[in-house]
């Protein structure tokens, strides 16, 4: 099969880390040879984050170009913007409602436009989620990146893959529960 | 058994399977990592040590007294343990020893790129450059057998995308490596010049073995396509980049040993193609040993490539063929930045709010978290170049601003762990030569940017354990600093006080700025010794709220404003109550709630 691409961005300390380490323990599970680059240093202080993932027969590059991503997954409205180069022109978008104010709008410099949405509807049919309310709802505002990992999972075809096991494996037992109902919560919404 | 790993995952199992004994490191992006995997390993002794040179003298040791050791630091980290190393290229190993290199083509955590495969050439070292995680394990393991069998060092060169790219690793058993016996061996030790002429001979001896080596080596291969009149050659990372690129038009040779180049494998690869694309990132290291080889195809290298930055599949792409990608082209007046800041609660925001403040004075930055203090809303940093330059590059400002008699005074600042790092040599250079700077050392309790490895000052070792800790404040008055103040970097009052009184004196003075991070584990000994650390929350009263914003000039990101009410307020699930925005407020409408 031809390499996929699986874009995940967001904000330092928003959780993209755990998801994509949650899929790709699951993409080599199910026999996928699996690349993943990411940036951090300055992840936990309120800077752009990015994972990027591939799988396929046989992965060469662990990074994807603009223009190559199948699908983009936003943790962040303003994050989904900054990214939509590397989508595809037939990939697909999921974003997160959520805003968070960088810096320089906290600090007055800029300001976090109302039209994020808007813009991005104009080039592309987004889906866009609210999964902070979603995780809340279901007992915890910091499940929402396990929401955001359902789209993937949905939007991909993964569904073949036993992420209940993966989850199991890979979160405190504490919140196993919690987070299979996200990943369903997740899936549910982009059906 | 199959995993994902990161590149330094891979490096530090690599070690263990190779039977490694001794570790040493200084944290450093990217290379941090590969340290703190290898103290989960209970047969290593692995050791954060104050600097890359005192790491790498530890490592040469531990190699010298028989056992298989290595040394891993970000790439600037081996310009400060290259003086160690390059007599040691001439000494040899008796426990296999590695030295690990993490490059930062593109500088995303650091200060510049530079490529260290210059330093293998310089020290006449073998090199090994892992393509991905696989390749590190396996090369680490052969990196310490080829070190034993040729008596070298041998450096591995990784960058940011191989330390931080995971791909599936197959895992194997530890080597049972014993260890090896010592005997005093001037001849071999110690290089005094006498010795050292006999070594530099043997050095060039070794080298032609190498070289041979190199034509052999499984990490050096052709691999070629029926009919391709294009070939790449790529090193690193850029192997992988090359595939995307150029598919099934192309032949590849591979090189993975490349201190020596294979030049005969070069020179025949050469003469199978028309055209040859050399991918590698930074220097043109291949390229220049290709263009000596005199071959006959044409060559692309740094004419068309960038020689700085990443090369990646688009960067490829575009300079070999000029193309890119359909993009989605959007309205890119509607992006905002998104630059990182100090965290809510973070120690260091109180000192550069007043420390913004002052006039006249020239700012001596250094290396950490603390850098960010150089942006907005701050703007309280006006130099920064290494690890430790703040307190010695603030001397040698203050002499010349002596010298013009203009008044101008300057204030360092430099983190705990730097200050272990350099930062003291530095200060030993100010007070024995004397000028009056006022040298800030922020001691926020752990090595921040890095994500908190523990330091000669935490009073805890790699592993957690306790150990000795060393007492900041006695160190600096023992080099002879009789001025020195240690005060809570929250409390706005204090630090324009110690500002003030440190800027009266015709001394050297020291601050001491102590509170923990935000985000570090706490000991006993901090919660102990710091009250109400982080257990409270500031909260503001919309009533007495003005909606002057002064409070939002401290940039913290758990401080909002309400435009259509025109009240800032507080995120309270990011507030952790360090109060400087409290003491900030003009009519008092914010407090502190305990929770």
């Amino acid at each position: 099969m031809e390499t996929k691409s699986i874009l995940l961005v967001g904000v330092g300390g928003q959780g993209t880390i755990l998801a994509s380490k949650i899929l790709t323990t699951g993409l080599m599970e199910a026999g996928y040879d699996v690349k993943m680059s990411e940036i951090h240093g300055m992840s936990q202080r309120g800077g752009s984050v990015s994972s990027q993932v591939r799988y396929g027969d046989q992965v060469f590059s662990p990074v994807i170009e603009k223009g190559a991503a199948d699908i983009v997954v936003a943790f962040e409205q303003m994050e989904a913007l900054r990214a939509l180069e590397y989508l595809k022109a037939d990939g697909a978008l999921v974003v997160n409602t959520q805003k968070i104010d960088s810096m320089s709008v906290i600090v007055g410099d800029e300001q976090y436009p109302d039209d994020v949405l808007d813009e991005i509807g104009k080039h592309v049919q987004e889906k866009a989620i609210d999964a902070t309310s979603i995780a809340q709802s279901l007992g915890n505002s910091k499940a929402a990146n396990v929401v955001l990992l359902g789209t993937i999972i949905k939007a991909m075809g993964l569904e073949h893959i036993d992420w209940d096991k993966i989850l199991e494996e890979n979160i405190k037992a504490r919140f196993v529960d919690l987070n299979k109902k996200a990943l369903r919560a997740g899936m549910e919404a982009v059906s | 058994m199959k995993r994902l790993m990161t590149g330094d995952e891979a490096v530090a199992r690599g070690a263990w399977e190779a039977g490694v004994r001794y570790a040493s490191a200084y944290p450093g992006t990217p290379s941090t990592e590969i340290l703190e995997n290898l103290t989960t390993y209970e047969e290593i002794q692995a050791e954060w040590a104050p600097n890359e040179k005192t790491a790498m003298e530890s490592a040469i040791g531990a190699s010298i007294a028989g056992v298989r050791s290595m040394v891993s630091m970000k790439h600037v980290g081996m310009n400060v343990a290259a003086d160690p190393m390059f007599t040691w290229a001439y000494m040899g190993v008796n426990g296999g020893n590695v030295i690990v290199t993490a490059d930062e083509p593109g500088m995303y955590s650091s200060q510049n790129e530079q490529d260290n495969r210059n330093y293998a050439k310089a020290a006449k070292l073998a090199m090994f450059e892992p393509s991905d995680s696989q390749e590190c394990l396996d090369m680490m393991k052969a990196a310490f057998d080829l070190s034993e069998e040729y008596d070298t060092p041998v450096i591995l060169r990784m960058t940011t995308r191989i330390c931080h790219s995971k791909s599936i690793v197959e895992t194997g058993a530890r080597k049972d490596v014993d260890i090896k016996d010592w005997a005093p061996n001037p001849a071999k030790y110690v290089c005094l010049p006498a010795m050292s002429r006999n070594m530099r001979v043997k050095m060039e001896e070794r080298f032609a073995k190498l070289s041979a080596y190199s034509e052999t080596s499984p990490y050096n291969r052709a691999e070629y396509t029926d009919g391709a009149k294009i070939g790449v050659i790529a090193s690193g990372v850029c192997y992988f980049y090359g595939r995307e690129v150029f598919g099934e038009d192309a032949s590849y040779l591979k090189l993975g040993f490349t201190n020596p180049l294979p030049m005969q494998l070069i020179k025949d690869f050469c003469s199978k193609v028309d055209k040859v694309y050399i991918l590698e990132e930074n220097d043109p290291y291949i390229e220049e040993a290709v263009q000596r080889a005199g071959v006959s195809c044409e060559i692309f290298g740094k004419n068309i490539f960038p020689p700085y930055g990443e090369m990646t599949p688009d960067v490829i792409r575009k300079a070999a063929f000029g193309q890119t990608l359909d993009t989605i082209d959007f309205d890119r007046s509607k992006l905002i930045g998104r630059a990182p800041a100090f965290c809510a609660g973070c120690p260091h925001r109180g000192l550069f709010y007043r420390l913004g403040k002052r006039k006249d004075i020239m700012i001596s930055g250094d290396i950490g978290c603390y850098t960010l203090g150089a942006g907005k809303p701050f703007k309280a940093m006006d130099t920064t170049v290494c690890m430790g330059a703040s307190i010695s590059l603030g001397h040698g400002a203050q002499r010349a601003f002596d010298m013009g008699d203009t008044g101008r005074r300057v204030v360092t600042v430099i983190g705990d762990s730097t200050f272990f790092h350099t930062g003291v040599n530095s200060l030993m250079n100010t007070v024995y030569n004397g000028t009056n700077t006022i040298n800030i050392i922020l001691d926020n309790r752990i090595t921040g940017m890095t994500g908190h490895q523990d330091n000669p000052g935490t009073g805890f070792t790699a592993q957690g354990d306790p150990t000795t800790l060393i007492d900041m404040e006695e160190l600096v008055r023992a080099i002879g600093v009789k001025h020195v103040k240690v005060i809570d970097p929250n409390d706005l009052r204090a630090v324009d006080k110690a500002l003030d009184e440190c800027l009266a004196l015709d001394e050297p003075s020291v601050i001491i700025t102590r509170w923990p991070c935000v985000l570090k584990k706490f000991s006993q000994a901090d919660l102990d010794e710091f009250d109400d650390l982080f257990s409270t929350r500031d909260v503001v009263d919309p009533d007495k709220c003005i909606g002057c914003k002064k409070c939002l000039t401290v940039g913290c990101p758990a401080l909002n404003y309400h435009a259509e009410e025109k009240k800032a307020f507080i995120l309270p699930d990011q507030c952790v109550g360090c109060d400087v925005c409290e003491q900030v407020c003009p009519v008092g409408a914010i407090r502190k709630e305990v929770w």
